[in-house]
């Protein structure tokens, strides 16, 4: 048993080393709010969607997980996201793989499944989701707002996850539960069209 | 259970008023190019054709008329499979009769809200779901170039999916007696108005 979540979580490492490794240009942009670093962390967060709506994918995935899988969300996302931003900043690689494709239909695919998954797992989604997305940000925020725009970041990602997750996890009526899921759908129909802009 | 459902959603409207505060207008000035543009064309494409909208809310009604879990099934299979269908019109797939296929899913889906029809769950999701396919091919072959696909992606879906939350909305009625009738009579417009589509696809 232990073999094979040992071996699941070892291919989930491959596969987050060599989504890294795919060489590829970066399209994001750094938001300058003219109210300093922090601020900018904030706003580069809240204007790009590609970081975004992948956050929020998760924080609902974890909500409708229960508890535990919420908390451990809550706290393990922003420092896995704060970890890969210090890296990103440091390393200078850049990822061309369409990593938002990825990202919109794997979590919109489990929130619209309501996919049952180990807390183990849900957390290590989680942190290879903070970690990849946070690389990317780390290079960007380089040239910028640096560590104090990645502390603006982690804090606005922890606050939007503990909303959400902890507004999932409160409502126990099943239209609730529904109408997440439908969200989930939506955000998985936008990856599939993603691909496709992709490919074009 | 209508009350119950108005209640809990009224609950929400401080939520949504904090998110609509976060909706930024300064957008608009936006140095980059093509960003909030995106998003409204995107939101905007769904409503723009008369064909697509009525089939969209012919599948909310249905999914009402049928209840749970049609009423959510239905809705979730139908944006992720246009999807799909946009993605071969995107990626240059042809799909022959596309407007024929439309126009047939208002008359079909039409005729199953006018005669109330409750096949099988899979028999249902199989059915919008091919239509699906017709409907979001014909809008991944119209997608603007220029703008942003992310922003855009996300309005359309969200357009789709606000078009089947209204057909539902529509379709709640049909627990009154006397909306069961006027949600089988909107059936019944939508069937009448996918045969002039179909004759218009046709000549």
């Amino acid at each position: 048993m232990n073999g094979t979540r040992g071996l699941r979580m070892a291919s989930g490492l491959v596969a987050a080393c060599v989504l890294l490794c795919t060489p590829s240009r970066a399209a994001a942009h750094l938001v300058t709010t003219g109210m300093g670093p922090v601020y900018d962390g904030i706003g580069h967060l809240l204007l790009t969607p590609e970081d975004l709506v992948p956050v929020f994918a998760i924080a609902l995935y974890a909500g409708l997980r229960g508890v535990v899988s919420g908390r451990r969300t809550m706290f393990l996302l922003p420092l896995a996201w704060f970890i890969g931003g210090l890296a990103g900043s440091v390393m200078s690689i850049t990822i061309l793989f369409p990593l938002p494709v990825v990202s919109f239909l794997i979590l919109g695919g489990l929130v619209a499944m309501d996919y049952r998954m180990s807390v183990n797992a849900i957390t290590c989604l989680a942190i290879a989701l903070g970690f990849v997305h946070g690389f990317m940000n780390g290079a960007v925020l380089r040239d910028g707002a640096g560590v104090a725009g990645l502390i603006g970041i982690i804090s606005l990602l922890f606050i939007l996850v503990t909303l959400v997750s902890a507004l999932v996890v409160s409502q126990k009526k099943t239209w609730v539960r529904i109408a997440v899921r439908v969200v989930g759908s939506w955000i998985a129909s936008t990856g599939i069209l993603l691909f496709g802009w992709s490919m074009r | 259970m209508i009350r119950r459902l108005v209640g809990g959603m009224l609950k929400f409207v401080p939520l949504l008023a904090a998110l609509a505060l976060l909706v930024p207008s300064s957008a608009f000035a936006h140095v980059e190019q093509g960003q909030a543009t995106g998003f409204f064309t995107g939101l905007q494409h769904p409503w723009s054709g008369l064909d697509h909208v009525l089939a969209m809310i012919a599948v909310g009604l249905w999914g009402a008329q049928l209840g749970n879990p049609a009423i959510w099934l239905l809705p979730i299979t139908f944006p992720m499979v246009m999807s799909l269908g946009a993605l071969m019109g995107l990626l240059g797939i042809a799909l022959p009769g596309c407007e024929i296929g439309i126009a047939l899913s208002a008359i079909i889906l039409g005729t199953m809200v006018v005669g109330e029809v409750r096949p099988r769950m899979i028999v249902a999701a199989l059915l919008v779901g091919i239509f699906a396919i017709f409907h979001g091919h014909a809008h991944g072959t119209e997608l603007p170039a220029g703008q942003s696909g992310m922003l855009y992606s996300m309005g359309f879906v969200l357009a789709t999916g606000c078009l089947h939350g209204i057909g539902i909305m529509l379709g709640l009625v049909h627990y009154w007696p006397a909306g069961k009738v006027i949600v089988r009579g909107a059936g019944a417009l939508i069937a009448g108005m996918g045969i002039t589509f179909l004759w218009r696809a046709l000549i």
